[in-house]
């Protein structure tokens, strides 16, 4: 342990010291006051951070004996965890205070949860895996229950408790069977203890439990159950950044594992990836189908989005990790505008998650249904938008690695997954006459939505120039 | 000029974005200049296709104006056209001024109806000029979008039915071809089309889940993209998301559809299907003959039981688009050039039909062929120009619909003489039914109260059917304006399809003989 590998640990420790001593101070001067400017703070810092990690040049190192590593990959993820965190901060401010959760914890924890996520995406260790994830996982669960007198709120805090110990517990298992016919926890042991052959038993079952307990984290079927509910239940805000970072977060840390841990036995975890995908897809655009809640839909159309991401994962390829990465940027981009939207749709005051209030909204508010609609074909994946480059990536990976059927599994799947965005245009569009929502009062949240569905329109010229980054991320993981 | 078809395409997307930003409010003025925005920005198009018509050189079969540029994943932009393509672009651009004309008394949202428009025009021009693959989906599949709308939001009672039908049942389609074409990038290192016609990809038959694919892969491919072709055309029996679409349609959305729209079905064929996989096409060229046969004669059946007019025609338009899959399939001169007219004449036919369809009921709301009767004692210009576009719609010598399925029949008895002659009944069931709506529409006396005071053609009117009645005849007199300028480039695409299909015969032989 030296100077170097703490400089290494810079920006985190940065983050950290900054959550703590925001703590404090929050604690013995004028506590709840003091939240707003703690969130603009906390999002300036992250800004900051994220710029730092993503222009200054750097070197790919690693710290403590290659336990932290902090190569292109995981400063791309940083980057884009930071600048998601920064950005759902700055939203949900003005919301969080007109509905009294604007206490002074939340920012700390969202901060908190970032330098969780942070350490997840430069993990080389399982050890390092577990404590980012539950620095992370921990926080969330207590801003999932931040409305402490609604019944709804606390019950997604709980739920999101209970189903997220019972996987960090899979997790945990899978890991110290890793390390049981392994004999080391850190990635390059693994990989190098890996033979020619197949996998040996005890490491396969190993790797199949840790896969359940990211699985988990990510909400890929089958093992999604919490997130409907947990979106649901939560402020919108808080669903706003669980749709997010987390799940950049996690799903990079996902490539980093298999990758870098398991990289010599591809053929071993495709197929598991391969299966968590189709089921995801599937079941994400199967269940949306039905719901009536824009929080929920959302919920079913993020784990339809994770099964596409995981089929880049599934190429075990570097383009295949090229394109999840892609792909996770667009997808955070695009919940970033809609989540802002949906905090915005208000009736008399109150918030209103219903999708048929939104009945002839096009005719209230041209501009920002038009951004809706830019969104909502975005996600579905219908060119020319941006979000159907990101299926394109994944695509052209999953069929290069000769997943044909998973690729045709996937367009089926997102033509099934345009029947429900489509509904949300319909409303906009061609509903009938109802009560009308609330006139947005903040232009903060229209800038937004605003800018989400522009970056979907003009970054079909060449997509915000991510591709080269990602290519380099994805080279420095699966050389 | 390098860059004139992109600046033709984006043109009118441009107008669009200048609407959608800077015109404000939904008053009188603000829709009259919003309308005024769209006419000259699509006439403006208009004109500047013309340098692309006069500057393009039918002799040679090679693309012409390209432009080229790089774009992301190793796509390039490319735009290009040839003898195929430059008469679709002709035709979008010579109808969207009509069309933005026609829909001239619309009052609802006009500055959004207009958007949808000028936005659908950049992408239909897009699908016919470029020579990427991905650059081509992106154009085909995004003309979704604004049609979608434009059915779900000005259409007829049933709008959101057919709307949604219309998106599903073609997005469906498409995403089948996205991933074969992703195949093909993956097989061919490219995605430029131009290079893509000069590859071959493998036809060596092999077993899949316990099935012989003869012709391997390109049959695969062709599979993939006819999903999409086929429900785009439409061809029977995938054709059923049309007439929905076209009776919820506003009249000026039917006329992009059955005028545009539908062409690119016949377009993706020519330029995708019999090229690229040439041995694919000949596996299943029988498959698409007959179906073509079924489609001219069954919807020719459905078409006259329609009570409505629009549904009629659609199903009109159906049974016409048979001929034309029927000529491309055909594969040899007469029957391209001939599917290739008819689309042509179709465009101005159908789309002009729609419109007649369009006058009567922007006066009495109503498309029932039994609300009307007699129209001829009080519109006698209407019942002229009806007239004249159902028997071009018939077939009769001297339109431009003659000309199209002579062509096409004669292709197709070359090759499979069934098949000309059953589709040649259709030539008489489309008679039966054309004739027969116009009998009850237009002729007869004017007993019904309610039509007792309408009117005849405004001036309006007249001029937007005045040059599609000029073009449905001179295409009819003097076919040698389009075949001049598509026969070199057909032949050169028979010429190719012909050697790939040596080459694979030839290496089949060796191949048997080596087995024995």
């Amino acid at each position: 342990m030296s100077a170097a590998d703490f400089s290494v640990l810079l920006p985190e420790t940065i983050l950290a010291v900054f959550a703590m001593g925001a703590l404090l101070t929050a604690v013995y001067t004028r506590k709840d006051e003091m939240a707003q400017m703690l969130v603009w703070s906390s999002a300036a810092i992250l800004l900051l951070i994220a710029m730092w990690i993503g222009l200054a040049p750097h070197d790919n190192r690693s710290a403590f004996g290659g336990m932290f590593i902090d190569d292109a990959y995981s400063r791309f993820a940083k980057v884009m965890i930071l600048l998601s965190t920064a950005a759902v901060l700055v939203m949900s401010q003005d919301y969080m205070r007109r509905r009294g959760l604007l206490r002074f914890e939340y920012p700390v924890l969202i901060i908190l949860a970032s330098v969780g996520m942070m350490v997840m995406v430069s993990a080389g260790d399982l050890m390092v895996i577990y404590m980012g994830l539950e620095l992370q996982s921990l926080s969330l669960y207590v801003v999932a229950a931040l409305r402490r007198d609604s019944v709804k709120s606390t019950e997604a805090g709980l739920k999101y408790f209970v189903l997220g110990a019972l996987s960090s517990g899979m997790l945990l298992y899978g890991a110290s069977l890793t390390y049981g016919y392994a004999g080391t926890t850190r990635f390059d042991g693994i990989v190098s203890t890996l033979g020619a052959d197949n996998l040996p038993l005890g490491l396969l079952f190993g790797l199949v439990f840790l896969a359940a307990g990211l699985a988990f984290k990510i909400s890929a079927a089958p093992f999604h159950m919490w997130t409907p509910d947990v979106y649901e239940g939560s402020p919108t805000a808080i669903t706003a950044f669980f749709a997010t970072a987390p799940k950049v977060a996690a799903i990079l840390l996902f490539g980093r594992l298999l990758h870098g841990a398991f990289g010599g036995a591809v053929a071993d975890w495709q197929q598991i990836l391969a299966f968590l995908s189709v089921i995801s897809m599937f079941l994400g655009a199967i269940a949306a189908i039905g719901q009536r809640n824009i929080k929920r839909l959302m919920a079913y159309s993020s784990i339809a989005h994770m099964g596409y991401a995981l089929m880049g994962l599934a190429a075990g390829s570097a383009a295949g990790v090229q394109a999840m990465l892609i792909y996770m940027a667009i997808y955070v981009t695009m919940n970033i505008g809609t989540f802002a939207f949906i905090m915005s749709m208000e009736r008399n005051g109150q918030p209103v998650t219903d999708i048929a209030s939104l009945n002839l909204y096009a005719r209230q508010d041209p501009l920002r249904a038009l951004a809706m609609l830019v969104l909502m074909f975005s996600l579905a994946g219908v060119p020319p938008l941006v979000g159907f480059f990101g299926k394109l990536y994944v695509l052209t990976a999953a069929m290069q690695a000769g997943l044909v059927w998973l690729a045709i599994a996937g367009v089926v799947a997102s033509v099934i997954g345009a029947f429900y965005y489509l509904r949300v245009v319909y409303y906009m569009y061609f509903g009938e006459e109802g009560e009308a929502l609330d006139t947005p009062r903040e232009s903060l949240l229209s800038l937004f939505v605003l800018a989400s569905a522009a970056a979907m329109v003009f970054g079909v010229f060449n997509l915000f120039g991510i591709e080269a980054p990602a290519a380099v991320a994805a080279a420095t993981l699966v050389p | 000029m390098d860059n004139l078809l992109s600046l033709i395409t984006f043109l009118p997307g441009v107008a669009a974005l200048i609407l959608a930003v800077f015109l404000r409010g939904e008053d009188e003025d603000a829709q009259s200049n919003a309308k005024w925005v769209a006419l000259v920005a699509t006439s403006l198009t208009f004109l500047l296709s013309l340098f692309v018509i006069f500057g393009f050189d039918p002799a040679n079969t090679e693309f012409q104006f390209v432009e080229e540029r790089d774009w992301i994943l190793g796509l390039k932009y490319k735009m290009g056209v040839d003898g195929i393509s430059v008469l679709f672009v002709m035709l979008t651009t010579f109808l969207m001024p009509l069309i933005i004309a026609a829909c001239w008394e619309v009052k609802h949202r006009v500055k959004e109806y207009m958007i949808a428009f000028l936005m659908l025009e950049t992408l239909m021009l897009g699908v016919f000029c470029a020579l990427d693959l991905v650059l081509f989906y992106l154009f085909f599949e995004g003309g979704l979008i604004p049609m979608f709308l434009i059915i779900g939001i000005w259409g007829g009672k049933n709008r959101i039915y057919a709307a949604f039908k219309f998106f599903l049942y073609t997005f469906l389609g498409s995403v089948l071809m996205l991933v074969a074409m992703i195949a093909m990038y993956l097989d061919a290192g490219s995605t430029d089309i131009p290079t893509l016609l000069y590859h071959d990809f493998a036809s060596e038959s092999f077993s899949l889940l316990g099935i012989q694919i003869i012709g391997g892969l390109q049959t695969l491919l062709w599979l993939a993209f006819f999903a999409s072709f086929a429900v785009k055309m439409p061809m029977w029996p995938v054709h059923t998301w049309l007439p929905d679409a076209h009776v919820q349609a506003p009249t000026a959305g039917s006329v992009v559809l059955a005028a545009i729209l539908l062409k690119m079905g016949g377009y993706g064929f020519l330029r995708f299907s019999i090229p690229m996989f040439p041995v694919g096409s000949e596996v299943m060229g029988p498959l698409v003959l007959w179906l073509s046969a079924i489609a001219v004669v069954y919807t020719s059946l459905v078409a006259l039981v329609q009570e409505d007019m629009k549904k009629l025609i659609a199903y009109s338009s159906v049974a016409h688009m048979g001929y034309v899959t029927m000529g491309i399939f055909a594969l040899n001169q007469q029957g391209i050039d001939g599917a290739i007219f008819q689309m042509l004449s179709h465009g101005f036919i159908s789309g002009a039909l729609f419109l007649c369809v369009g006058v009567i009921y922007d006066r009495m709301h109503t498309r029932e062929i039994s609300a009307y009767g007699g129209l001829v004692n009080r519109m006698p210009a209407y019942a002229a120009v009806f007239m004249l576009f159902t028997m071009a719609n018939v077939g009769l010598p001297g339109t431009s619909g003659f000309v199209g399925e002579f062509l096409t029949i004669m292709g197709v008895f070359q090759v499979n003489t069934w098949v000309a002659m059953i589709a040649t009944t259709g030539v008489i069931l489309s008679a039966a039914y054309a004739l027969w709506l116009y009998r009850r529409v237009v002729m007869g006396d004017l007993i019904k109260e309610s039509l007792k005071s309408i009117t005849d053609m405004a001036p309006r009117e007249k001029a937007i059917f005045a040059p599609l009645v000029v073009m449905t005849l001179l295409l009819g007199i003097y076919p040698s304006l389009v075949t001049d300028i598509i026969g070199p480039s057909v032949a050169a695409l028979l010429a190719d399809h012909q050697t790939a299909l040596l080459e694979y015969e030839l290496t089949h032989q060796h191949a048997a003989q080596a087995g024995q």
